[in-house]
């Protein structure tokens, strides 16, 4: 009787929702929900990005010929923008971030904030990677 | 009252053993980014487009070599830490997760050698 109870429970443990679970049917996208997302997947994205970034850095290291091999992947249509994505998701990830530090002093978790922070962040994020592009560009 | 061990509490690790030393070091390695981070994707901007010479000049600057240096052990160490917590908080499978976070950190380990490696040959090769 005991072990049966224990059995179904275990049973009942194992096939609990585990955490994306509400996603879909159960849940309504919110600006704060979507943009947590949005720094899980860019932090992922740029995790995978560090292995082209050796890949650029060795591929200098070892000479002229291998740069020139890189270079040519790099600066074609789809490695510039890729490249261009990149910038974007490091600078989402690193505005998002500060907004993680500012949360971390414990300042910033009314609603109002929260949404202004959100903002902030978008409109931030996409204002720097155009500033980067354009002064890289320009000087 | 506090049913944790007066031993347990003065060792201040936690449930998980490990106490917050990941979640300060998360934040610190951060904070070492903030201006790393906007330094380095200034650069590959710029320098994506440089031919090999102007390359090869441009890492062999010694403040930039070591810019990059500090970059790569910030932003190594940063991403495993975050890699690190996506694979705890999905995967349940305790095998997989431990196999899983043993093989990110190691990857990062390598990414990190080989490129600070490739920036310290450039540097401390001829100009």
């Amino acid at each position: 009787m005991a072990e049966n109870t224990t059995a179904s429970k275990s049973a009942q443990i194992a096939a609990r929702p585990l955490s994306p679970f509400m996603l879909g049917p159960y849940y309504k996208f919110q600006l704060t929900s979507v943009l947590s997302f949005a720094h899980r997947l860019t932090g992922l994205g740029l995790s995978m990005g560090t292995v082209l970034i050796a890949i650029w850095v060795l591929a200098a290291a070892a000479g002229p010929w291998s740069y020139a091999q890189f270079a040519q992947v790099a600066r074609s249509i789809p490695g510039e923008v890729l490249l261009f994505a990149w910038s974007w998701a490091l600078l989402y990830h690193l505005c998002n971030g500060i907004r993680h530090l500012v949360w971390d002093t414990v300042h910033g978790f009314d609603l109002k904030n929260t949404y202004l922070g959100g903002y902030l962040v978008v409109a931030l994020s996409l204002v720097l990677t155009a500033a980067v592009w354009i002064v890289a560009f320009a000087f | 009252m506090s049913l944790r061990s007066p031993l347990s509490q003065a060792r201040g690790l936690g449930s998980a053993k490990e106490g917050v030393g990941h979640w300060w070091m998360q934040r610190l390695s951060a904070l070492a980014l903030i201006p790393l981070a906007l330094w380095f994707v200034f650069s590959i901007a710029r320098y994506h487009v440089a031919d090999y010479p102007t390359m090869m000049a441009w890492v062999h600057a010694p403040l930039v070599a070591v810019t990059l240096v500090l970059f790569f052990i910030a932003g190594f160490y940063h991403s495993a830490l975050g890699v690190q917590v996506v694979i705890e908080d999905y995967v349940g499978n305790e095998a997989l997760k431990i196999g899983g976070i043993a093989l990110v950190k190691l990857a990062h380990f390598a990414l990190a050698a080989a490129s600070i490696f490739a920036v310290l040959k450039i540097a401390f090769g001829a100009p």
